[in-house]
């Protein structure tokens, strides 16, 4: 790839609604290339640290940087460039309700390509094929399940080829073969398109099955406590937050 | 010593009994439903409490029958009563089943600080909430309003990103589909303005004028504002409800994040259709508001439709049309502003969209009046 790596890079970062602090001092490194699990207790501010990270919501404090680019100290120009080079898949889908699955993925390739109408016909089929919704172009949002739904946003979410992949608990409300079968497109998605990975979720199948560095927000302390690759975290860390959300809370059992 | 409380109503109740000077014996029978009415358990370890030193109560269920929630928010009650007491609450004498759901309900303590405190504020303070709350307000209208300027001109130089299909199912919504509500509303008002003016120029005997009335009535005022008016209900609401809902749906932040401006693809198709088609709506209410006035006249005032029609005519110039016609495209900027900004600034819950769609027609109303106003003083003066 000749592009720069895209390297997310948070710095003593602090969320917080008015007053209200969500989250405080977070400090980690996205590395290219990794699957990054964002996790934690219900609460804790997970979501919210998602919508710091894709630029919805400005820090209270500290910095996000996108490779030497701190986003909300650069042009507007530059923001809609890094944005331009992110996909989201939110957590209800948010797919345009009143567009098909087709134009829902075929919108950003029309506003930012010049591909024409056979390529980007093309293009749409390729993309839900991949997340095996072929066929379904013409149906609109509320005319699927909860799962294709997910499934269809994500397809929109790759739809130019991002750099980095942000999901936003991509396996609440999946069956369990789906959800299985959307971790390894996940790992495939890496694999073959080099993209950077990064996941909201509580799902601890997905998270020792994929995740290859994570952060842990605690609700309590409001901060994050720990860091690191999950299994790694599962053999050492002695905090024992992290170890009861990472054995179901049986560490007591274990140790 | 003995002590019977709270034996009478069969076929259930408890049997408080006072043993070994500090223990309360429960004796619970029949059946413990949530909606059979007792006496709180507080009220009644009180009693008891006046008249022995507690330190323990314990249960016994035998002939307990059938038991749900209704026993355990009971026992719930004078487990919390205990703690606070210092009395002891042994268990063991309950059902096992009552015994394991009590000890999961306890199991997490009760969080104290979770509970939002209702604490009274003061008026001043009050009074400087308020204005904090509409200085942003202001501010948060004025930044929409800059970015739909924004967007407006990008619109004019033809780099505005909207689809075009969206555009025309604006219109066929905010145009065709209005036409039966404009045509009843403003043929009524037609009516009314000639029912009005007829009362007091009968009695001059001057009861043609009432169509210089009407005419007038309508193309310089009512037409644009009833069509107004009725937009902001119908289609200001509409807009509100629709961008409030994909607020809720994160549609709005996929937009975003897509580097797809809302502003641009979402706000100006609408605006843009309700502004053209506002001016074309007014001429037709301007149109059967006259009618309307036709209708009173010849039906009851004796006057030939030719003559009204005559009357009409040399009463109406082209400026007239032309005020009406540039006050309702105003009011078609007013309206979509208001709709847009307040699905715009939708919170996330479903209420949410409900108190936008409201203060959509709200704010849409009071920007037509007082534009309204406004405009006619200037018209005045400058003399159309």
């Amino acid at each position: 790839m000749q592009k720069p790596v895209p390297k997310i890079n948070v710095n003593d970062l602090t969320m917080a609604y008015g007053d209200f602090v969500i989250q405080r001092d977070l400090t980690f490194e996205i590395a290219t290339g990794d699957i990054f699990i964002i996790m934690g207790g219900s609460g804790c501010g997970k979501s919210t640290l998602l919508r710091h990270l894709v630029g919805l919501k400005a820090p209270a404090k500290g910095r996000v940087l996108y490779g030497d680019t701190s986003f909300w100290e650069t042009s507007p120009g530059e923001q809609e460039k890094i944005m331009r080079s992110i996909g989201i898949t939110y957590q209800s889908g948010a797919l345009w309700s009143s567009l098909t699955l087709a134009e829902n993925v075929s919108l950003p390739l029309k506003e930012f390509s010049r591909f024409s109408d056979a390529q980007i016909r093309e293009l749409v089929f390729l993309k839900l094929s991949l997340v095996g919704l072929a066929g379904f172009e013409d149906f609109y949002p509320s005319e699927i399940s909860g799962g294709m739904q997910k499934r269809a946003a994500l397809a929109r979410a790759m739809a130019l080829d991002p750099e980095i992949l942000f999901f936003d608990e991509p396996s609440a409300g999946l069956d369990p073969v789906s959800a299985r079968r959307l971790d390894d497109l996940i790992l495939e998605l890496r694999d073959s398109l080099g993209a950077t990975v990064v996941i909201v979720t509580h799902e601890l199948a997905s998270i020792f099955a994929i995740g290859n560095n994570s952060v842990f927000l605690d609700p309590e302390t409001r901060t994050m406590i720990a860091t690191g690759n999950p299994n790694t975290l599962l053999a050492e860390c002695q905090h024992p937050t992290v170890r009861s959300f990472l054995t179901r809370g049986e560490a007591e059992v274990n140790i | 010593m003995t002590d019977n409380l709270a034996t009478t109503d069969e076929p259930h109740g408890l049997k408080a009994t006072v043993v070994n000077l500090d223990t309360l014996l429960v004796e619970l029978y029949g059946s413990w439903q949530i909606n059979d009415d007792r006496q709180p358990a507080g009220n009644i370890l009180q009693t008891v409490q006046e008249k022995a030193d507690l330190r323990k109560i314990e249960f016994d269920t035998r002939k307990m029958g059938a038991w749900n929630s209704g026993l355990l928010t009971f026992l719930l009650n004078i487990h919390s009563y205990c703690t606070e007491h210092n009395i002891e609450m042994i268990r063991k004498g309950l059902p096992q089943g009552v015994e394991r759901i009590l000890s999961l309900a306890l199991a997490v303590p009760e969080k104290k600080d979770a509970r939002g405190d209702v604490k009274k504020t003061p008026l001043l303070e009050k009074v400087g909430a308020w204005t904090l709350d509409y200085v942003r307000t202001s501010a948060e209208m004025l930044s929409f309003i800059g970015e739909v300027c924004v967007a407006c001109l990008k619109m004019f130089k033809g780099s505005a990103r909207f689809r075009m299909s969206d555009l025309m199912l604006f219109i066929q919504q905010c145009g065709a589909q209005a036409l039966p509500i404009v045509t009843l509303i403003s043929l009524l008002v037609g009516l009314i303005l000639a029912f009005v003016g007829a009362v007091q120029l009968q009695m001059f005997g001057a009861q043609i004028y009432v169509a210089n009335l009407v005419a007038l009535a309508m193309a310089r005022e009512m037409g644009a504002m009833m069509t107004g008016i009725i937009m902001a209900g119908r289609t200001g609401a509409a807009f509100a409800a629709q961008l409030g809902t994909m607020q809720v749906n994160e549609e709005i932040d996929a937009f975003k994040t897509m580097g797809i401006n809302p502003v641009e693809f979402l706000v100006l198709p609408r605006m843009l259709a309700l502004v053209l088609m506002m001016p074309l709506l007014c001429l037709y209410a301007d149109l059967m508001g006259i009618i309307g006035g036709a209708v009173v006249s010849i039906g009851m005032l004796d006057i030939s439709a030719v003559e009204y029609y005559n009357q009409t005519k040399s009463s109406l110039n082209l400026a007239h049309f032309g005020v009406g016609v540039f006050k309702s495209a105003v009011f078609g900027v007013l309206v979509s502003v208001a709709g847009c900004l307040r699905g715009m600034q939708c919170g996330r819950s479903s209420s949410a969209v409900g108190d936008a769609a409201t203060s959509a027609v709200v704010t849409g109303i009071i920007f037509i009046i007082v534009s309204d106003a406004v405009m006619t003083v200037i018209f005045t003066i400058i003399g159309i």
